[in-house]
């Protein structure tokens, strides 16, 4: 062993990770091409899935996916936020404020099939109740269960990112505000609310990547169809989803094809979505927020 | 920090001053003080619905889980369809089997890795690589699951435990690489200069003065890795798939507990239903456990 050696073993570590990486992205982009040999791009617009005609097109899947991250967002923005204002403000370095921040971390540690047999037996009937008020089919399962469980597996994530930047506005601007007379509302809103807001944004780029990919709760709930989502109601499918309710039971090589280009499609937009919320991150961790 | 919203409020601030609080039209100050007052009660009720979502779902796991928990639970394998009895062994000692192969794939290429990355921070080819294995780490794992298929699966002609491990490999790898990094480069550079200036090579500093400082990190960081891979559902679906049988062969399917938890669940049957509420009861005994202990140690290092 001497020096030269070692560098050459570490850096090989450093590009062998580098090349799982581009492998992965060519095994996917090679085993895509038989779907796009048929289809063209009108795989992404066609709006029928079926493995009998072998029609494949990814629009029902792609509208699902972005549908239920949406309605998760939706719902869990508000309620992470304030639960983070309360962790960093009100509670702020207090016993408490530490209390919540752990068992809000052990919650993000908990598995998704958990969470998803958790929403099978609670949120499943909540929604069955809702729809039959509503007056439409009350199956239980669809896009609306799938996006609730979503929203409470994104809280821990988003609650404790804020609660983080929260914690990092510093007391001079606190207290200068309120020196000024401002109330401890008004304080928020104007001074620590714009110093947390690229914090934040970036906390949500990061559920939204988590959100768009997340597989096993989301197949439990939403009901595995292969239509376009017509509602929030519908029975649908997400991009992971689909994968993983069909994958195993693909009959033709143009089927497991076409699951590969779905993949990829997710691989690229979680892997975007990502970067471009690591990158916020890492900005303000550098200090300039 | 947005300068618009400081001097903003600094103006109107201002403005209050020279108007005088103390003259200030008490109808206003009163209007505050309730503004006030109303956002403290619109902040603590979504606060509560957190409280108490996240509250229902452990208490359910618990209540659920301890039901289906006994003897037989743990010692005897899957049932066929219908007869009573059995339990998850099969199921705890495949996760076993696949979470600590999947540790040992992990553990040799994180750490040389993060070496590189901790010694090598300015080169463009470190900065690409984390950025990268930051990236990576938000990846859905069942794109992991179908490509390790194409990968292992399809030329083994056959679901195996190894391919299992190889896909938490991938999952556990980024995750290793960049937690190490930072922790090695948390050793107080003097550590390297001292034994670097009495002539000890540079391998040398890293396997002899480097890798023992770090010790206790690169244990913390390992457990939350175990932590995280051990639920993982969606990688074994295409590649340990399961197995109603206890095995230890790496070459054969074998079970684990996510699997269970999603296959049990899927099943019409109320004592199948109790087994996958008992089987995730412990898979998240043993999540905490791991989180909590490998945190608190984190912590003491810190």
């Amino acid at each position: 062993m001497n020096d030269k050696r070692y560098f050459r073993i570490t850096s090989g570590a450093a590009v062998a990770l580098l090349l799982a990486f581009a492998a992965v992205l060519l095994t996917l982009a090679v085993d895509s091409m038989p779907t796009f040999h048929v289809f063209g791009l009108g795989f992404f617009t066609g709006k029928q899935w079926n493995p009998v005609t072998k029609q494949y097109g990814a629009l029902p899947f792609l509208s699902g996916t972005l549908l239920t991250s949406f309605v998760a967002l939706l719902v869990s923005l508000p309620l992470s936020l304030s639960v983070g204002i309360v962790m960093g403000e009100y509670l702020r370095n207090s016993f408490l404020s530490r209390a919540m921040s752990i068992f809000i971390n052990l919650l993000a540690s908990i598995p998704s099939v958990v969470y998803g047999l958790w929403g099978m037996t609670t949120i499943v009937p909540l929604v069955q109740r809702l729809e039959g008020a509503a007056g439409v089919a009350p199956y239980g399962v669809g896009i609306l269960s799938a996006s609730l469980v979503l929203a409470v597996m994104i809280i821990p994530y988003m609650a404790s990112l804020t609660a983080q930047v929260m914690q990092r506005v510093p007391n001079s601007m606190r207290e200068a505000a309120l020196a000024l007379g401002t109330t401890r509302q008004e304080m928020i809103l104007g001074v620590s609310i714009p110093y947390i807001r690229s914090g934040v944004a970036a906390g949500v780029l990061l559920a939204l990547g988590r959100a768009l990919g997340e597989t096993m709760a989301v197949t439990m709930l939403i009901g595995n169809a292969t239509r376009m989502p017509n509602s929030v109601f519908a029975l649908g499918n997400t991009l992971a989803s689909v994968i993983a309710s069909q994958f195993n039971e693909a009959e033709s090589d143009l089927h497991r094809s076409a699951m590969m280009t779905l993949a990829l499609v997710l691989f690229v937009l979680s892997f975007l979505t990502n970067l471009l919320g690591r990158r916020i991150i890492g900005k303000t961790e550098n200090g300039n927020v | 920090m947005s300068k618009d919203a400081l001097s903003r409020d600094a103006i109107s601030n201002d403005a209050a001053f020279i108007r005088n609080p103390v003259e200030e039209d008490p109808k206003l100050i009163k209007r505050r003080r309730t503004k006030n007052k109303a956002f403290v009660v619109a902040l603590a009720i979504p606060v509560i619905i957190v409280l108490i979502v996240l509250g229902h779902m452990l208490v359910t796991i618990a209540v659920n889980g301890s039901k289906a928990l006994n003897i037989d639970f743990f010692a005897q394998a899957q049932k066929p369809f219908g007869d009573p009895g059995g339990g998850v062994a099969n199921a705890i000692l495949g996760s076993l089997i696949v979470v600590g192969l999947a540790t040992v794939l992990s553990l040799p290429i994180s750490i040389l890795a993060a070496l590189y990355l901790a010694e090598n921070a300015q080169k463009w080819l470190a900065k690409l690589v984390l950025i990268l294995v930051n990236a990576l780490q938000g990846i859905p794992s069942i794109i992991v699951g179908i490509v390790i298929y194409t990968w292992l699966v399809i030329p083994m002609r056959g679901f195996s435990a190894f391919s299992g491990s190889v896909a938490l490999a991938f999952i556990m790898i980024p995750l290793l690489t960049t937690n190490m990094r930072e922790i090695f480069a948390l050793v107080p550079g003097s550590y390297r200069e001292a034994a670097l200036s009495l002539g000890v090579p540079q391998w040398r500093t890293a396997f002899g003065v480097i890798l023992p400082a770090a010790k206790q990190g690169i244990l913390s960081a390992t457990g939350l890795g175990v932590a995280r891979i051990a639920g993982e559902t969606a990688p074994l679906l295409f590649t340990a798939f399961g197995s109603p049988y206890i095995s230890t062969a790496l070459g054969k399917p074998i079970s684990a507990l996510p699997l269970v938890i999603y296959e049990y669940i899927k099943s019409p049957y109320d004592d199948w239903h109790q087994k996958a509420w008992g089987a995730a009861f412990i898979l998240v005994c043993f999540v905490f456990v791991m989180t909590v202990s490998m945190n608190l140690k984190k912590d003491k290092q810190a």
